[in-house]
């Protein structure tokens, strides 16, 4: 595979990643969401191993099966187990209509391809142009978070942002350092048993997984 | 050089072992003393270390994968100290909170074994040289207190600890992208590989990095980092984390993690400054940390909670520390480097005192605490001692660290004084006039008589005030060695 080619599947992949994190926005129920999710997870491990061909970096090929496993098919694996024992079946409200919510994605877009347009601009690699759209689904991640109040669909919404940032991290550097990928990857696999736990403990004591119930905590008058 | 590496090796070894063995055993009759023994073992390691650098100065341990110098140094000597204490507070605490069924067996050993794996994570943060490590370890540090904050299973515990675990996530996940744009500069400059994220080939080489993604970056590892050190208008979890949790873990929180956050972002900073020439950073530091001061020091007064009303204390005095790390100059800087240990020493000692009135009175609201001079004076002096400290009195080392600060800001930008002062007074004001109430009176109805753990309390209030009087040799010179580092 020669470099143009390489640069076009990169770029190809790129959009789908994104096409993926707007798909998540604008999905109501659940189990598409996460569906959704597991896609994102395979472009992400798929354009990390072309990278890491074209490239000649052979520990992207460790990070690219380390995605592949782990937000393929592990996560999403566990969010389908908590969400059947936990009998989750209605879709999810936004708080901003979806439409909106489509608007502020797009502006999120433009925004992020601003803020990395110097960045770009130093660049020599072949991945350079999607630093933008990494940071974009970062954001829409971030967006997705805010907008959603269910705790399943916040934490989708958080494992969404890191797959954003593995995304930048692979496409502003050929990937970071083995031992970050590694650390962050253990984190991430913690942070899912925590989550985990969580739905439990939500779901017991305010029946529901609904965050606005969490409204006891505030600064009173 | 062989020492070093052992003596690093018991440092981050012990605490990991423990956590392992305190799993399994954290509800047995002894576990209480094992926890103490541990964070013992580690604080002799921590000074051990200390030893070492003080006499050979900086170095590298373990294959460049961990660096120690002044700055770190004395922030692993107390954070090790400060948990020394704290696991000697929890003792009684704790087996209380057990008798009164508040935590049950399984909490019991999950409280222990995450009660050393935080400790092993802020040491790993402190001591890595390795910048996307010290992120991982951050993060760690986050994940292993979640559940301990939601260790009462009441929904407002459980709130809290979602806050947390979502709104730190978030924020550090921020951190991560400023990481992934350093390494970016730093790759073209050093070569790709673990060797460009290490701190001490960073710093070597600060001038030569792209100032424009740097500055990108530091925006990224501000949000992140200040997240976790709790600064306005990024704040909205500490209050709740730090008052529904178990109050051991509130003094750590309070007096450790937030200063280990700041020590992150101080490090970016360097390599930033370093980059840009400019003092665009400082600038963005200051902001935050003034924003923190007024916000936390006029939220004192509309607090009900007493542990929600000394994080928000928290919150000031990370906004000063902040704000002088921004302000820079050898003054401020070694005002903020003291200002992050007489506060570690002072909250954790009043979270102490706290956790002993809210036992005797089976409540934190601070309208049902009275008396407390009557009841127990050491519990009541101490707050009161405690709060002295943490306002600013003399000869308290507060006093001394914030009149540094103030110093440096008349003399550096003295548009800034105003509210600086502004801030404190209200603080000041604020906090005396909440504490008056609780200790003084009789004894109410609700409260319980209760043997305290004096020694904890006694030795941080006996340490604030040697401070506050005369800063020994070898501390001195630490800070001053740091101070140079950070220029």
């Amino acid at each position: 595979m020669d470099l143009i080619t390489a640069a076009h599947v990169n770029s190809f992949l790129a959009a789908l990643v994104l096409l993926t994190a707007f798909g998540m926005l604008v999905q109501r129920r659940i189990y598409g969401l996460i569906n959704l999710f597991a896609w994102q997870g395979l472009f992400l491990s798929l354009n990390t191993a072309i990278v890491g061909y074209v490239a000649g970096k052979h520990h992207l090929y460790i990070s690219s099966l380390l995605t592949l496993s782990l937000k393929v098919f592990l996560l999403p694996y566990i969010l389908h187990v908590l969400i059947h024992r936990l009998k989750i079946r209605k879709e999810v409200e936004t708080i901003v209509n979806i439409p909106m919510t489509m608007l502020i994605g797009i502006a999120l877009v433009i925004f992020s391809y601003h803020l990395t347009a110097p960045v770009r601009e130093l660049s020599a690699m072949i991945t350079r142009s999607t630093l933008a759209i990494a940071l974009a689904t970062v954001m829409i991640g971030l967006l997705m978070m805010i907008t959603r109040r269910h705790a399943v669909t916040q934490i989708i919404g958080f494992l969404a942002l890191e797959n954003g940032l593995f995304f930048a991290a692979t496409s502003a550097t050929y990937g970071m350092p083995l031992v970050v990928e590694l650390g962050v990857a253990l984190d991430v696999l913690i942070a899912a048993f925590i989550f985990g736990i969580f739905f439990f403990h939500i779901h017991t004591t305010f029946d529901s997984l609904d965050v606005d119930q969490m409204a006891r905590l505030k600064e009173e008058d | 050089m062989m020492n070093t590496s052992i003596m690093l090796l018991i440092l981050l070894g012990v605490p990991l072992v423990c956590a392992a063995v305190l799993a399994f055993m954290g509800d047995r009759k002894f576990a209480p003393e094992m926890n103490i023994f541990c964070s013992a073992a580690t604080f002799a390691a921590g000074s051990g270390l200390a030893l070492e650098v003080y006499l050979q100065g900086p170095m590298l341990a373990g294959g460049k994968f961990f660096f120690v110098d002044a700055f770190n140094v004395y922030l692993a000597v107390l954070t090790s100290f400060v948990s020394m204490t704290t696991a000697i507070f929890s003792r009684r605490y704790m087996r209380r909170e057990r008798e009164h069924g508040r935590v049950g067996h399984i909490r019991m050993r999950f409280y222990h074994a995450m009660f050393q794996l935080f400790i092993f994570a802020m040491l790993l943060c402190l001591l890595t040289n390795n910048v996307g490590v010290l992120w991982i370890a951050m993060e760690l540090a986050t994940l292993s207190t979640v559940l301990l904050v939601s260790l009462y299973r009441t929904p407002r515990a459980i709130e809290a600890a979602w806050k947390y675990f979502i709104l730190c996530g978030v924020g550090i996940a921020q951190a991560l992208f400023g990481t992934v744009l350093l390494y970016f500069a730093a790759e073209k400059v050093l070569g790709e590989g673990g060797d460009a994220l290490l701190w001490t080939n960073l710093s070597r080489v600060s001038g030569q990095l792209e100032p424009t993604v740097l500055s990108l970056a530091f925006v990224f590892l501000m949000v992140g980092y200040g997240t976790k050190v709790g600064l306005v208008p990024l704040h909205n979890w500490l209050p709740d984390a730090h008052s529904e949790g178990p109050t051991p873990i509130s003094a750590v929180l309070s007096g450790l993690l937030l200063n280990i956050a700041l020590y992150a972002l101080v490090r970016c900073k360097v390599l930033v400054d370093g980059s840009t020439r400019t003092h665009h950073a400082g600038d963005i530091m200051m902001g935050f940390g003034i924003l923190s001061i007024l916000v936390a020091a006029f939220s004192l007064l509309r607090q009900k909670d007493i542990k929600r009303m000394f994080s928000y204390s928290s919150i000031e005095h990370m906004g000063i520390a902040t704000f002088a790390f921004g302000l820079g100059g050898p003054l401020a800087t070694f005002g903020a480097l003291l200002h992050m240990l007489v506060h570690s020493l002072a909250k954790s000692a009043i979270f102490f005192t706290v956790g002993h009135a809210s036992q005797m009175h089976r409540t934190q609201e601070m309208d049902k605490i009275k008396g407390l001079f009557k009841g127990n004076p050491l519990v009541g002096w101490g707050l009161m001692f405690g709060v002295l400290a943490i306002v600013g009195m003399p000869p308290f080392g507060i006093f001394t660290s914030e009149f540094l600060i103030l110093t440096a800001t008349i003399k550096d930008a003295p548009l800034w004084t105003p509210l600086l002062l502004l801030g404190l007074a209200v603080a000041f004001a604020a906090l005396l006039r909440m504490v008056q109430p609780m200790v003084s009176g009789e004894i109410p109805p609700n409260q319980k008589p209760m043997t305290a753990a004096h020694v904890p309390v006694m030795l941080h209030m006996a340490l604030v005030l040697m401070i506050g009087l005369y800063i020994p040799d070898f501390l001195n010179q630490w800070f001053h060695t740091a101070v140079e580092l950070l220029k």
